[in-house]
């Protein structure tokens, strides 16, 4: 009844009452479609990966019809916030600085991110089992981030442009390496395959994809998983700020998956790991 | 709008002027050595000559830059035999892609220009050039070369600003030119409308000015006297010449 009387209120208060009377709701969802297993095209052209396949579950729970379709990284916050279409489902965390543009639903899932280094670099050895939260900074942790900028110093690191791992790359290492930006992270593993840069830092996963095909054997992961400070608290679904009942409709849909365990099933299922939101 | 970010990313942007210019006078002094031998060869009557030029400019003017661009930077990395002779250490750069591609794709499209410009010469001229005894390289460079070169120069100014727009296709390979940077830029700012209108402004100062040059080239190479009100500096510097 509570329910009921919130959703009146938010219909009236929205001006939009007859809403209860209309068709299924439509929603497009763009992804970046070159991340596996947050999102990849397979060879047909069609898009699959965990961003896929929670968005039409999420649909099914709000009861609406949705659709997606692929946008290149770097234009996919323009062409959200000019209505090309109505989220971004891309494994995209939520920060602060994307914040003041656009809306973002509560996380809805958790991930990491690592350097992925050449072998052969002569680079010091470190423990790339560890895990390092870069919100709260302490002695130890920066100790950790010194020793890793020494040993990068020099290089050549490529990055997906527009992303997070920018930022940190930047923050942590513009300093000291060459820093290259990419389209795709296609494009980027491609040329660290090719030697063209020396390493990278990215999304655990797609990394992690790479460096088992078969143009991967020639890097290996370096330094600890890195997650927190400029990813934010987790991955969640962008919205135009001037759709809040979409992202009250996604709100409530993703609380609802994570709490009969469907998100932990479909992390699961992409990404062999448990990467659900905390409840 | 934001009138104030978009003089903030024009001042930015021009950061990228020494990388576009590089690219492009590289690409179009690259093309036009290319060119010259090449379009002598694509004008003459020898099929033997002209077929293999023409298949050359067939393919790369019939092809996207992009794609062409693609493939000699994303394309011989994946090949080992290039990774691991000499030729890498061009590779690898983003630049030396860049401009191979840009050079390759230039020389074939002001190939086409300059065998226009040739086969415009008329015959007779070079019967009296002939006539009077002068070596066939001779003719090429004395006689045909220029007066074809002056019948095109409007095409091939057209080839120069077209150069120059194309440039900002290196921005996919990694390389920070003016669309580079434009994109670095709407990555941080999440103003593309700004961003993109300070990279369009730049571009057109450029284009600007190269017609310019060709406009004075052109009335300089007309043979006709300079206007003096307009071009008095134009007239001395023909004087001291």
């Amino acid at each position: 009844m509570k329910k009921l009387m919130l959703a009146l209120a938010l219909a009236t208060t929205m001006g939009l009452a007859p809403v209860l009377a209309q068709e299924p709701m439509k929603v497009t969802i763009a992804t970046e479609g070159s991340s596996p297993p947050w999102n990849s095209t397979d060879p047909t052209g069609k898009l699959i990966g965990f961003d896929v396949d929670l968005g039409y579950e999420l649909c099914r729970r709000m009861g609406a019809t949705c659709t997606f379709v692929a946008q290149d990284w770097d234009g996919i916050i323009p062409a959200l916030t000019v209505g090309k279409y109505d989220a971004i489902m891309g494994g995209m965390s939520i920060t602060e600085k994307r914040k003041k543009t656009i809306d973002f639903s509560t996380p809805y899932a958790v991930g990491f991110n690592q350097i992925v280094m050449r072998k052969g670099l002569g680079l010091p050895p470190t423990d790339a089992k560890a895990k390092l939260n870069l919100t709260q900074m302490d002695a130890s942790k920066q100790a950790t981030i010194d020793t890793l900028r020494t040993a990068l110093s020099g290089r050549t690191l490529g990055v997906l442009r527009s992303s997070n791992s920018e930022v940190v790359v930047n923050e942590l290492f513009g300093k000291v390496a060459t820093i290259r930006s990419y389209d795709t992270n296609e494009n980027m593993t491609m040329d660290v395959a090719a030697g063209r840069v020396d390493g990278t830092l990215a999304d655990y996963f797609v990394l992690k994809t790479f460096l088992e095909s078969k143009d991967g054997d020639v890097a290996e992961f370096y330094g600890p998983m890195l997650n927190g400070g400029p990813w934010g608290p987790g991955a969640g679904i962008g919205i135009r700020k001037t759709d809040p009942q979409l992202k009250v409709a996604f709100d409530k849909a993703i609380a609802s998956a994570n709490e009969d365990g469907a998100i932990m099933a479909l992390t699961e299922k992409w990404f062999g790991m448990d990467m659900s939101p905390p409840k | 709008m934001d009138i104030a970010l978009i003089t903030e990313s024009i001042e930015t942007l021009l950061g990228g002027v020494v990388l576009t210019l590089e690219l492009t006078i590289l690409s179009l002094l690259i093309g036009f050595g290319l060119s010259v031998p090449l379009a002598f060869m694509r004008a003459s009557r020898s099929q033997w000559l002209s077929m293999p030029v023409l298949a050359y400019t067939y393919v790369f003017r019939g092809t996207p830059l992009l794609v062409q661009l693609f493939l000699i930077y994303y394309g011989l990395s994946q090949l080992a035999f290039v990774r691991e002779s000499f030729l890498w250490l061009l590779f690898r750069d983003p630049f030396y892609c860049a401009l191979l591609a840009f050079s390759l794709n230039s020389a074939a499209y002001t190939i086409e220009v300059f065998r226009g410009g040739i086969q415009s010469v008329p015959p007779g001229l070079v019967e009296a050039a002939q006539a009077i005894g002068l070596s066939p390289t001779k003719i090429r460079l004395r006689i045909v070369f220029p007066l074809a070169f002056r019948t095109v120069l409007p095409s091939y100014a057209n080839e120069v600003v077209g150069m120059i727009k194309a440039s900002s296709l290196a921005s996919t390979v990694t390389l920070l030119e003016i669309t580079g940077l434009a994109r670095k830029l709407v990555s941080e700012t999440f103003a593309p409308y700004e961003v993109f209108i300070a990279a369009g402004a730049i571009y057109l100062g450029l284009t600007f000015l190269a017609s310019r040059l060709f406009n004075l080239i052109e009335l300089h190479l007309s043979g006709a006297p300079p206007d003096k009100a307009r071009f008095p500096w134009l007239l001395k510097l023909r004087q001291a010449l």
